[in-house]
Parts: structure tokens; sequence; C-alpha cells
């Protein structure tokens, strides 16, 4: 059980440290905070153009949807890298807790996600006519915690995609960008086609963003409690699926001696 | 696009700032990141060491990089028009024809002095991401620049992308497009210049430190 543990807390943690090992802190200043920023503010600024929504719709939609950054991209990273790197197989040749391995890389880029989205929330209370008060900040931060989860857990799902694909980065790139049409994030739902919006609720982020969007117009805890447990429902499928795949691809790695085969 | 493309002339508006935004992300990553591309497939000290100057080989280069990017525009306008009805009427079809070349031509040597500066530090990739969003806001590709902060607009001025979009824009759907020709062609000359210096000045610093092939 310690073993698990360690596998889980300090596997995970040098995981992350070897992602970003490459570069110095200004990268990840300019990535993980510098694109966000201006996100925030461009989304913003469109929909002051558009008229379509207020500030309070698209600095709560972006603000979770950056979240992203680390869930999308940092998790397939964490995983697909390991191939790109040749690091793949000495790392399955381990005899680790494949649970511990596979969560524990999770657990960095959730609190990375958690303060990227943070920053998104502070650029719009700073700079944006976005207003939040003491009490919704509790609810909203479990909202967050619920949602950056479940779109890690998305991202637990792409990189074990890229234990097999040749080029995983392209499809967490299009997802990525994707994600911000498909799940409300600068849109309503409802304005969306049929089909679009079913696709956009079957993903994380879309449940998240409304009960945060509920939240910050002032709705409380309960009042959206079954948003966030279709949030939280909707993880657990994701990295359910993700540890099937990651489990199928290593034991079809192994078979086919293509673990690390580009 | 669905509710801003009640106000009439608005969806060619935000139909044409969405197709330089593919075209400015094009020049970015694509010009911008051309001589470190070079230098991961181990080509670098080949192009440099040919007789051909580096600067003739680097400009196709960027301009090609930039010019992915009509795909954008005819993509954006292809949907516009199939989805949601966006009237294709060019008020000055000839000047249009004019204005696309010449916003390539300004964006593509921006490209050249971004892949010319950019190649002097390793994390120029960040700030590729960095660069995307706000040149996308700065430049006034979808929001006027009237929304935004008054120190904004002049920072635009200097960008070519601005200028492009002008020349798209008022071709398309009346104005003088002239002017922003202008201005794009004039400021791709100002930047070849810096291209020229900036690009001679890394062919010098690599050759003098031995780094030219190193990432």
């Amino acid at each position: 059980m310690r073993s698990f543990w360690r596998v889980f807390f300090v596997g995970g943690v040098i995981s992350y440290r070897a992602l970003f090992n490459w570069i110095s802190p200004v990268m990840y200043v300019t990535t993980m905070l510098g694109s966000p920023f201006f996100q925030v503010l461009f989304f913003a600024y469109l929909g002051r153009f558009s008229r379509l929504q207020d500030d309070t719709f698209f600095v709560v939609g972006n603000g979770v949807q950056i979240s992203a950054m680390a869930a999308i991209y940092g998790m397939t990273m964490g995983i697909a890298n390991e191939r790109n790197f040749q690091t793949l197989s000495p790392l399955l040749a381990t005899p680790a807790n494949r649970l511990a391995l596979f969560l524990g890389r999770a657990l960095p880029q959730i609190a990375s996600g958690l303060f990227v989205s943070a920053f998104g929330f502070g650029i719009g209370l700073l700079l944006l006519d976005f207003h939040l008060g003491w009490s919704q900040v509790p609810p909203l931060a479990l909202v967050l915690v619920v949602t950056v989860s479940s779109c890690t857990c998305f991202g637990l799902l792409l990189g074990s995609i890229g234990l097999r694909a040749r080029d995983v980065f392209f499809i967490s790139n299009l997802v990525y960008f994707l994600m911000l049409l498909f799940c409300g994030v600068n849109l309503p739902l409802d304005a969306l086609p049929g089909w679009m919006s079913a696709i956009g609720r079957c993903l994380p982020l879309t449940h998240g963003i409304e009960a945060a969007r509920a939240i910050a117009r002032g709705a409380a805890l309960g009042d959206v409690s079954g948003l966030i447990v279709t949030e939280a429902a909707i993880g657990v499928v994701y990295a359910s699926v993700a540890f099937g795949l990651f489990r199928y691809f290593e034991y079809e790695g192994r078979r086919r001696a293509s673990l690390e085969t580009m | 696009m669905f509710e801003a493309g009640a106000r009439p002339g608005t969806l060619l508006y935000v139909a044409l700032g969405a197709g330089l935004m593919g075209v400015w992300s094009s020049t970015l990553f694509g010009a911008g990141g051309a001589i470190q591309w070079q230098r991961w497939q181990g080509t670098l000290e080949l192009t440099v060491s040919a007789p051909t100057p580096f600067l003739l080989v680097m400009i196709p280069m960027t301009i090609s990089a930039a010019s992915i990017g009509l795909y954008s525009i005819a993509a954006t306008l292809f949907w516009g028009r199939v989805f949601f009805g966006v009237p294709l009427h060019l008020v000055h079809p000839w000047l249009f024809a004019l204005a696309l070349p010449a916003t390539l031509l300004g964006l593509g040597l921006l490209g050249l002095v971004m892949a010319s500066t950019f190649i002097l530090y390793r994390q120029a990739s960040a700030f590729q991401n960095l660069l995307e969003y706000p040149v996308w806001l700065i430049t006034g590709l979808l929001v006027p620049l009237a929304l935004l902060p008054g120190w904004v607009a002049p920072i635009g001025w200097v960008l070519s992308p601005y200028w492009g979009m002008r020349a798209v824009r008022e071709s398309a759907l009346g104005g003088d497009a002239l002017v922003p020709i202008g201005m794009c062609v004039g400021l791709a000359a100002v930047y070849l210049v810096l291209g020229a210096i900036f690009l001679a000045n890394f062919e010098r610093l690599a050759r003098k430190h031995a780094t030219l092939s190193l990432t």
C-alpha cells in the first residue's frame, strides 16, 4: 500500500517535473498564464462587440475552459511523451502499480489546471466587468475541482490513445479548440444545433461551466448539484475507459513488441 | 456569428476577420518557427552553408507559410456562405484581389522578422503560443479597436495584420482600400530590412559560437 502511494505522489510529481524540466519558468508563465490571459480578454471583448452576453458569461466560460491547457495538453504529454522520449519500456518493465502510475500523473495537472483557472477568474475580477462575492467562492471552487478533474480524466484518455496513435498532439490540439465550440464556452448551448449540443453534453466542462455560471449569478450549491454530479460522472467514465485503453495498449505493445514503435 | 449576424454587414465583417485570424496563426507558427524547424530537421547547416544567401532561402518559406492561411479565408467564406448564408458581394473585387497578396506579403515578411528573432531564444515556442490571441485582439481582426483602450491602437499600427485586415475589409465592404494596401507593402519593406539585419546577426552569432545546430 505504501508503494502505491509512493508511485502515486512521487511518481506523479516527477512526471510533472519531467514535463517542464526542459523549459524555464518563463515558458510556464507564457504558455500556461499568458495565453489564457489573452484568451479571456479576447472573448470578453468579442462578447461586448457582438452584444451576445455580458462579461460574466465569457469570464466564467473561459475561466473554466482554460484549465484544459493543463488537463488536455499536460495530461496527453504526461502519458504520450513516455513513448516519444523512449522511456515507456523501462517504465512498464517496473512492477509499479499501474493505477497509481496512471492516476498519479493526473494529480499535478489537476492542481495546475485549478491554478490557471483561478488566474483566469482573477483577470475577470481585475480587468473586466465581473464580480464575485466571498460567499460564492467555496461553491465555485468545488465546481472547479470537479470540472478540472473531469477534464483531466478526458486528457488521460487522449494520453492513452497516444500510446498507440502516431500523432496524438494533433488530436489534443483539435480537441482543445473543439471544446471551445461544443462545451458552451462562448456560446449558449441552446444556440448550437442539436447534434452539437448533444456532443457537448457528453464532454467534460459543459456541465461544469453551466454550474459555474449559475453560481456566479447567485445560485446556491444545491441548485447545481445535479450538474456537478453529472460532470463528475462524465469524468469517471472517461477515466475508466482511459485506464482500460492504457492496459490494453500495454498488453498489445508487449505482445507485438511495439511499445515504442513510432 | 449566430447573434451578431442580426446586424447588417456584420456577417461578412466577421467572416473576413475569422479568415485572417487563420492567416495570422499560420504565419506565427509556420513562418515564426521556420528556422527552428530546419534546425530540428538537421537541414539548417546545409542551407546556411549553401552559396545562396540565407535571406533568399527564408523569404519564400515565410511567405508560403502565410499563404497557407489563404485556406482559412477560403474555408471561412465557404462555411459562411453555405451554413450561415453570409452574402459574398464584394464592393471592390479588383481591390480585394490586390489586398489579399499585399496582406500575405506583409504577414509573410513579418514572419521573417519573427523567425530571425525567435531563433535566438530556446523558449520561442512559448512566445508563439502567447502571441496568437493578443494580435487577434490588437489588430482589430474581430473586435473593433474603438472598443479597446486608446493605447492599444498605436501597437496595431506597426503590425501588418491590422493594415491587411483593413485592406481586405474595405475592399470587400466598401471604403478606401488603397491606403491600407500601400501600408501593407510599406510595412513589408520595413520588415524585409529588419529581417535581413536580424538574420545576418543570427548567422554571425551562430557561426561565432558554433551554435547553428544546437536546439
